[in-house]
């Protein structure tokens, strides 16, 4: 499998506010772009893969979406794993394109929570609710919480990520936040649900992001301009609400990596720069330990002294992540992980051959993981 | 005021909300694995036997994780901020989402909890106290 898939092409609508537009409407913005950045036509493509929109679940989403593409898709549909869904589909499209089932897949996400509901986010947990339990955040700052009292990571560790975005972030001129984050900022940020502060929190955007897809064979014979192939993928679920999660401190992230690392046949130490999903900062320090970029427990010393930030030993996030670039779950990631192997990301890696990206969605119930390369 | 949302009962619910009623905390159990699970559910998430039970907790446990809400997600929650929300685990091995009664700073994981059962706008509600 091995880099006979590529991604042939990225778009992304600008991220933040877009007051009256549906996301079938950016879906198709972003699905242009797309298609454009891999000079392909949107007639040679036969399959749609689109993830369902958070803040609103649409009953057969990839219909609406494949008409409103104009499109009689081979293969495709919507996708329900939350954040983890855009390298989900991917991997499933690059399957598909090798065993034959289609040629060109476009791979797009899009959703209107600023603007429109984002009650989604908020809700109460069922009959939970009578406790006060509210919200994905709160969830969230559960594991948090856990983690900082079996392994002694620290606040300031949570901070050191959403600083590292906030930096990259503040250097992309596409990015919805840009206003750099200071240890003192944070520390002053106010607190929502602690162990979570404010900047421990991604942004809630209007957006879309795509991607096309193709085999290496077909970009190179139709002359695609930047393809970027995909090395490994692979998927990890953890299917127990937080409650009922027997250890709160490790997920499938690790199942996923390791099957996406080994498709690829290559391991921790041969990626330079690595998108990791960051709904909260919590999830980045979790995912450094669950792909064996360190220890389980010491995620929080690894993200020290500006490690993961650009000119350190594994950058992260380099166009600001969810904390700041958008709020968008996860294609975005992808999209940035495709430019730093182009060369063109505004917090270019000098010299990255491989980039990891990682989706993950619900409660850190399902895990997707990407690596790309220059081969 | 807003009201507190007050779970809904079930026939799949009703013995663990009326066991609370009763003064004890339910659990089920598996008659075919001895699998020990919260909330309820119609089979055994190991084996998938369909013999499954209630049964009277301990009502004690220890805590695994706890959060504090210093804004509240629903407006009935407002005057009680800021509050906490717990994990524990009953000593019989049972999870379920709870608060803790004490103070915040007294807060530890792995700390002995026992059962306080409280009304909630006429509900009986399992709460647990620091031991």
């Amino acid at each position: 499998m091995r880099g006979k898939v590529v991604i042939a092409g990225i778009g992304q609508t600008a991220q933040g506010k877009h007051p009256d537009r549906s996301p079938t409407s950016l879906n198709v913005e972003a699905c242009c772009k797309a298609l454009q950045d891999a000079n392909v036509d949107k007639d040679a493509v036969d399959a749609l893969f689109v993830k369902y929109p958070t803040s609103g679940h649409l009953p057969m989403y990839g219909q609406t979406m494949a008409e409103a593409m104009g499109l009689q898709p081979r293969i495709g549909g919507v996708w329900d794993q939350g954040g983890a869904a855009s390298a989900s589909m991917i991997g499933f499209a690059a399957s598909a394109i090798e065993q034959g089932q289609c040629e060109v897949a476009l791979v797009t996400i899009a959703d209107n929570p600023r603007t429109g509901t984002r009650q989604a986010y908020e809700r109460g947990w069922g009959d939970d609710a009578v406790f006060g339990w509210f919200g994905t955040p709160a969830s969230y700052a559960m594991i948090a919480r856990r983690h900082m009292e079996e392994f002694g990571t620290k606040q300031e560790h949570l901070g050191a990520v959403a600083q590292a975005c906030r930096r990259h972030g503040a250097n992309n001129p596409g990015a919805q936040l840009r206003k750099p984050l200071s240890a003192q900022d944070y520390a002053a940020s106010r607190q929502v649900v602690d162990p979570l502060r404010r900047d421990d929190c991604c942004l809630i955007s209007d957006g879309g992001a795509a991607v096309v897809l193709m085999s290496a064979v077909r970009a190179r014979a139709v002359g695609v301009p930047a393809p970027v192939p995909i090395l490994g993928y692979g998927q990890g679920q953890t299917s127990w609400e937080v409650a009922q999660r027997p250890r709160l401190t490790d997920t499938a992230a690790a199942v996923s990596a390791a099957t996406a690392f080994a498709m690829a046949g290559v391991g921790p130490k041969d990626i330079q720069v690595a998108q990791l999903y960051d709904c909260f900062t919590i999830t980045v320090l979790m995912t450094l330990e669950d792909y064996g970029f360190c220890k389980k427990g010491e995620g929080g010393p690894f993200v020290e002294d500006g490690r993961i930030e650009i000119g350190g030993a594994l950058p992260v996030n380099t166009s600001g992540g969810l904390l700041s670039e958008s709020g968008m779950p996860g294609m975005q990631l992808v999209t940035e992980g495709v430019r730093q192997i182009r060369g063109t990301s505004s917090n270019q890696v000098v010299g990255a051959t491989t980039s990891l990206v990682s989706n993950q969605g619900g409660i850190m119930h399902t895990h997707s993981t990407l690596i790309l390369g220059s081969s | 005021m807003s009201e507190v949302p007050l779970p809904t009962v079930t026939p799949l619910t009703e013995p663990y909300w009326a066991g609370l009623t009763e003064g004890e905390l339910r659990h089920q159990v598996c008659g075919a694995c001895s699998n020990v699970w919260l909330p309820a559910r119609e089979e055994c998430p190991r084996c998938l036997s369909e013999d499954v039970a209630w049964q009277a907790s301990s009502g004690r446990g220890r805590l695994i994780s706890w959060v504090v809400y210093h804004q509240a997600s629903h407006p009935a929650f407002a005057d009680r901020v800021p509050y906490n929300v717990a994990v524990v685990e009953l000593d019989e091995g049972a999870r379920l989402i709870t608060n803790v009664l004490g103070p915040l700073e007294e807060l530890a994981i792995e700390r002995p909890v026992v059962l306080q059962i409280e009304q909630e706008a006429g509900f009986s509600v399992p709460r647990f106290r620091l031991l």
